[in-house]
């Protein structure tokens, strides 16, 4: 076979030079591959470092007041940084965009691995993906001057008509009147909810953001559920199950922490999401049951500040120390995520998901 | 996938499905019912969103939009042309950032990745695919605009070149993983030193994939707004000068819309109808490619 081949092995007879120069080559391209990736991980350090350092001055300087104040001042002289209402903002709309995603994501799921859908499954799938290649600022202008003056008039009055009588619950979904500080340094200024010009406010906000992170959470919920054993839904369709009566019995239970994995991973993206929410939630500095109210966040507050910001106090060291809080936050929740899917991958035995849906579920937020 | 053969092994014949209680029958209804509603839930947004960016936006476009300066506020016409100006510079130079880097990357994962480092790196990569836009922006800010005392198109890139450094590392190694490995092995079998193996035969198969893994990054950073925001700052003049602020569309769309200026809001959807079509036009014809791609290897 030696002999046969001979003539189209390159390096057969393996001159010196020629071996010398390719072993050059490999350890050059390895070395350069290594760094690349080693190159990640050291980025990752260097944005924990950087933001570290840049925020340690307010950090310092207001400790742990930093976190709970309600207070806001950046006026030098005057400065008082407490992040309370923009980690109140953050949660409260990434909460309702939770809540509103996720069971329409899993739905989604469902349908679209466990149904047959025929020929719609992949125009169906694609659709879904795109609302992920939405830019952010296009999300933004949409909620601003076609979605909010709908929620304004007619869903939230709506709602406070009906789920607002509710006790209890209802306080969340009143809001008549309220006098919020709708700016810095002007805390009487009264803003009539849903009929002022640039009000936003946290209910809508956080419904741009569960149609942005739907996308996410659809492909995650899907890796998870595609992870499950056929056998076992075989077993339980042999047994006479009904779709339901299988996808409840035999898929969910598996596929129960990969779905919790779906819903921090979506969490984390609707925590960090910055100018369509910047757009519509109001900028308002409040803290109140009521989700109809002006509300801000931190991805917000970096926005809409950080150009102004000076050096001088320590006004831009407080927006960078609430960047750290963010991805801090964030990365904490992808890395929970990812552990929770592979460990239903591993719980049933599956391979390690990876591939199918991950091409698109790259790019989401902005 | 499996759903369709799963699916047709479970058909029930119909003269059990009469004999299944009423309740479990309705129930069964009830729910797959509930899954067709999530779908047209998750459509209509996508509808909507397409719908009125054509309606507002297309009476925005004439030569004048992509030609010309902004004019004064409140003044007709004008254009934003600096903004696709802006676009092309940061989003070009990012590329060639963001590309380089992120094939090495993969290739390390998919090519010599073993052991610690590799699971590591792939972690990494993973919970990097998170990091808020924003946080991006804040980043090079401290780093690249303090240490040039200016913004820049080039500040812009490096930050665009941070976010899709992982999304092109993740989606090449999927590409590069699909490759079979015989054509490796015969490859070294000739003889041919690993690296030109990688280089000669398993990247020109990938060819496509790779590819579309970079249109998908592009998509993402042509449509960013938070991290341009915060190192390109936006400029309101034509200019190609890599390091002079930069506008871009998405932070002129942000501007706008919050201008009081009704000729500036019409600016506004005319951006985004143009960056809305630039965005769904690749990442359509990335999907396209993907899976034509994955056919041909398997």
């Amino acid at each position: 076979m030696g002999t046969r081949l001979g003539n189209l092995r390159p390096n057969a007879r393996g001159t010196p030079p020629l071996r010398r120069r390719s072993r050059l080559g490999d350890r050059l391209f390895k070395g350069l591959s290594v760094s690349m990736a080693a190159g990640l991980i050291a980025l990752l350090a260097l944005l924990l470092v950087v933001l570290s350092v840049g925020g340690y001055r307010a950090l310092s300087k207001f400790g742990l007041h930093f976190l709970t104040g309600r207070n806001w001042n950046p006026v030098f002289g005057r400065e008082d940084f407490g992040a309370l209402p923009f980690i109140f903002g953050t949660l409260v709309t990434s909460a309702i965009a939770i809540v509103l995603a996720v069971p329409v994501a899993v739905g989604l799921a469902l349908l679209l691995n466990e149904m047959q859908l025929g020929w719609l499954r992949n125009p169906l799938a694609v659709f879904v993906d795109l609302l992920a290649a939405i830019p952010s600022v296009v999300y933004g202008l949409w909620g601003l001057f076609i979605m909010k003056p709908v929620f304004d008039h007619t869903v939230e009055p709506f709602l406070t008509n009906t789920i607002g009588q509710v006790p209890a619950i209802g306080a969340l979904f009143r809001g008549a009147k309220y006098c919020v500080e709708t700016q810095v340094g002007n805390p009487r200024a009264c803003v009539k909810f849903g009929y002022n010009s640039n009000g936003g406010d946290l209910f809508t906000a956080g419904v741009i953001l569960a149609v942005m992170i739907l996308p996410i959470v659809t492909a995650v919920t899907r890796e998870v559920v595609a992870v499950v054993p056929r056998d076992l839904r075989e077993g339980a369709l042999a047994l006479g199950a009904t779709r339901y009566e299988t996808i409840r019995m035999a898929v969910l239970p598996y596929a129960k922490s990969g779905i919790v994995g779906a819903t921090m991973l979506g969490l984390g993206r609707a925590l960090g999401e910055t100018i369509a929410v910047s757009m519509v939630v109001g900028n308002g500095l409040g803290i109140g049951p009521s989700l109809f109210r002006p509300g801000y966040t931190i991805p917000a507050v970096i926005a809409s500040e950080f150009r102004e910001a000076t050096s001088v106090g320590v006004h831009r060291s407080a927006l960078l120390a609430l960047a750290l809080v963010l991805v801090v936050i964030s990365l904490v929740l992808a890395a929970l995520s990812r552990m929770l899917v592979r460990r239903t991958a591993r719980l049933v035995g599956g391979p390690t998901p990876a591939g199918a849906a991950e091409i698109p579920a790259l790019e989401v937020t902005g | 996938m499996s759903g369709a053969a799963v699916a047709t092994a479970g058909a029930r014949a119909p003269g059990l499905s009469r004999s299944m209680s009423r309740s479990r029958r309705v129930k069964d209804r009830a729910f797959r019912a509930s899954l067709w509603a999530c779908g047209f839930l998750a459509l209509l947004p996508l509808a909507f969103i397409v719908w009125y960016v054509l309606v507002k936006g297309v009476s925005a476009l004439n030569l004048d939009f992509f030609t010309k300066e902004p004019a004064a506020p409140g003044e007709p016409g004008g254009g934003i042309v600096q903004s696709f100006v802006g676009t092309a510079l940061i989003v070009g130079m990012a590329i060639g950032m963001a590309v380089p880097l992120g094939m090495l990357a993969a290739i390390y994962l998919s090519e010599y990745g073993r052991g610690r480092l590799a699971s590591a790196v792939r972690f990494v990569a993973e919970i990097l695919l998170s990091t808020p836009s924003i946080v991006a922006g804040a980043f090079i800010w401290a780093v690249v605009v303090v240490a040039m005392g200016t913004f820049s198109a080039l500040a812009g890139a490096i930050a665009l070149t941070v976010l899709m450094w992982p999304i092109i590392t993740r989606a090449t190694e999927e590409i590069l993983r699909l490759v079979p490995q015989e054509l490796r092995e015969g490859a070294l079998a000739l003889g041919v030193p690993r690296w030109k193996t990688i280089a000669r035969v398993v990247i020109p198969t990938a060819g496509s994939g790779i590819f579309t893994a970079i249109m998908l990054a592009v998509a993402r950073g042509m449509g960013e707004t938070a991290p341009i925001l915060l190192t390109a700052l936006g400029q309101d003049f034509l200019t190609t000068n890599p390091v002079a602020p930069a506008d871009a569309v998405p932070l002129r769309i942000y501007n706008y819309a919050r201008t009081p200026v009704l000729s500036q809001h019409a600016i506004a959807w005319g951006g985004a109808i143009v960056l809305l079509a630039a965005v769904l036009v690749l990442s359509i014809t990335a999907r396209f490619l993907a899976n034509r791609q994955q056919r041909r290897i398997r």
